[in-house]
């Protein structure tokens, strides 16, 4: 115990630098698969066959494989296999292409919970807007994107708070988060090694932020309670 | 000259032809209520002249002018159908406000966004928002609903919500205003206010097409009635003759249920 109270303060700066990856991660995921998702939403409810039908096809892979192959494939393949490494090296490089995958495989679950938003909107209130004289985009940003974002909060807020730790399989590219942080006082690092309590102790950083994102998504959810 | 005229409207569904040879004109001031058991075509008739529905063949002509000629693909492009739109209001059954906004909210909505549209609109805005909030605020007075401006839509009765859809549809100054089964989804008690509100509106001479179940109704308030079987009109005329002296078998038979029941 003495000897984790020693190590604390060390341990503690390397987690912080780590989490502050993992926020990074998070925030530029959540930027990009909110629109890239609404985008993949409307492209799978397509009238037009085809583009429905590649993108069907894509959400089908991208949800139906693993994230942590995902991240292994866009990270290693262009290097590896094509000779191209377009990511680069370094921290950079790892931090591109685990936002590329991250984005790219939640925006795929974001479209579903966006289709399942739209469908659930009444085609009343189309109606009602059209005969208002209101142009389609006005029906869709003035009536039902509101209507919506309130039925949507709930999924969307399960899946944010999934993302949160699922930032951590960025490790399996050494991308250097808080996991990759915790675990490197097991090798040798700060002039400390065979430490593994600081890698059990960054679940507390997950909790803790989780819990705050909790609130606040609850409390958007009670905002949007004004209407039925 | 008739304010509006739609001449051999068929429209199908599938194989279902849903109207057949439609032949109708109504003129300004005057109320037309279509009368007809379910599945006759009345609702579709209604979406049909409010652009909610494609005719496969037909005419519709307001004041002179050719809105929509299936023939000619010229008077079917989106932009202009929605112009043409505002020609026509329509009150759904099942009032379809929208949720998030107020009551006046809900009337303002639409000459907003369109007002926005005006050359002049910068320049203005302040005086012409204010004189929209004046209208929409005298509408839902007329309709009785001076104490429920700022409620949501959940907070309001049937009857309240059916005639804040009134008073929204009155905001765009329609020159037709369609009614497709305004009180079938109101409870009998609520029925009478969305009726009265009705009435006061053919008294003040509003153009209307009302499509209800409401017999008795009709046949008050209607200065022409249209029955509808089968998506053709059977019987048309004088609200008293086709109620008291029907001329077809099938009028007959429709309104004899309704005086059983």
């Amino acid at each position: 115990m003495k000897l984790i109270l020693e190590q604390m303060p060390v341990v503690i700066s390397a987690l912080n630098i780590g989490f502050i990856q993992t926020l990074k991660l998070f925030f530029v995921t959540l930027l990009g698969a909110f629109p890239l998702g609404l985008i993949i939403a409307f492209g799978s409810m397509s009238r037009f066959k085809p583009l429905s039908c590649v993108t069907k096809l894509i959400v089908w892979v991208v949800r139906g494989t693993p994230l942590m192959i995902q991240l292994l494939i866009i990270y290693y393949f262009p290097g590896l296999i094509l000779n191209n490494p377009i990511w680069g090296g370094g921290e950079t490089g790892r931090f591109l292409a685990a936002s590329t995958a991250f984005i790219f495989n939640y925006a795929c679950y974001f479209s579903e919970i966006y289709r399942g938003g739209i469908q659930s909107v009444p085609i009343g209130q189309e109606e009602a807007g059209l005969v208002l004289g209101m142009k389609k985009s006005q029906i869709f940003f003035k009536i039902k994107l509101l209507q919506m974002i309130k039925r949507i909060v709930p999924p969307m807020s399960n899946e944010i708070i999934t993302l949160v730790k699922d930032t951590s399989l960025s490790r399996i590219i050494a991308l250097q988060e808080i996991i990759w942080a915790g675990q490197s006082f097991l090798k040798g690092s700060h002039g400390i090694s065979g430490a593994i309590w600081p890698l059990f102790f960054t679940a507390v950083y997950y909790l803790i932020f989780n819990g705050i994102l909790t609130l606040l998504l609850g409390r958007l959810e009670k905002k949007l309670d004004y209407f039925r | 000259m008739a304010i509006l005229e739609a001449q051999n409207l068929w429209k199908t569904f599938g194989r279902t032809a849903v109207l057949k040879n439609i032949d109708l004109t109504l003129e300004k001031g005057q109320a037309l209520s279509i009368i007809g058991s379910s599945g006759s075509g009345k609702t579709t008739l209604l979406r049909c002249l409010n652009f909610l529905e494609q005719p496969d063949k037909g005419i519709i002509r307001v004041n002179g002018e050719t809105l929509f000629d299936a023939a000619d693909p010229s008077t079917q492009s989106e932009a202009s159908i929605r112009k043409k739109r505002l020609h026509f209001g329509l009150v759904f059954q099942s009032f379809n406000l929208f949720p998030q906004y107020t009551a006046l909210e809900n009337v303002m909505l639409a000459p907003k966004l369109l007002a926005a549209e005006q050359p002049n609109f910068k320049a203005g805005k302040k005086e012409i928002y204010a004189r929209i909030e004046a209208q929409a605020k005298e509408l839902l007075n007329q309709m009785g609903l001076s104490s429920r401006m700022a409620n949501y839509p959940h907070q309001l009765s049937g009857g309240q919500c059916q005639r804040v859809a009134i008073a929204r549809a009155l905001a765009l100054h329609p020159d037709i205003l369609c009614f497709d089964e305004p009180t079938s989804a109101l409870d009998p008690e609520l029925t009478g206010e969305v009726l009265r509100v009705i009435r006061e509106l053919a008294d003040q001479n509003t153009t209307m097409i009302i499509v209800t179940h409401e017999m008795a109704f009709a046949r008050d308030v209607a200065d022409h009635v249209i029955f509808m079987d089968e998506g053709v009109i059977v019987e048309q005329g004088d609200p008293e003759e086709v109620f008291e002296n029907p001329r077809e078998e099938r009028t007959k038979q429709f309104l004899s249920r309704y005086k059983q029941g």
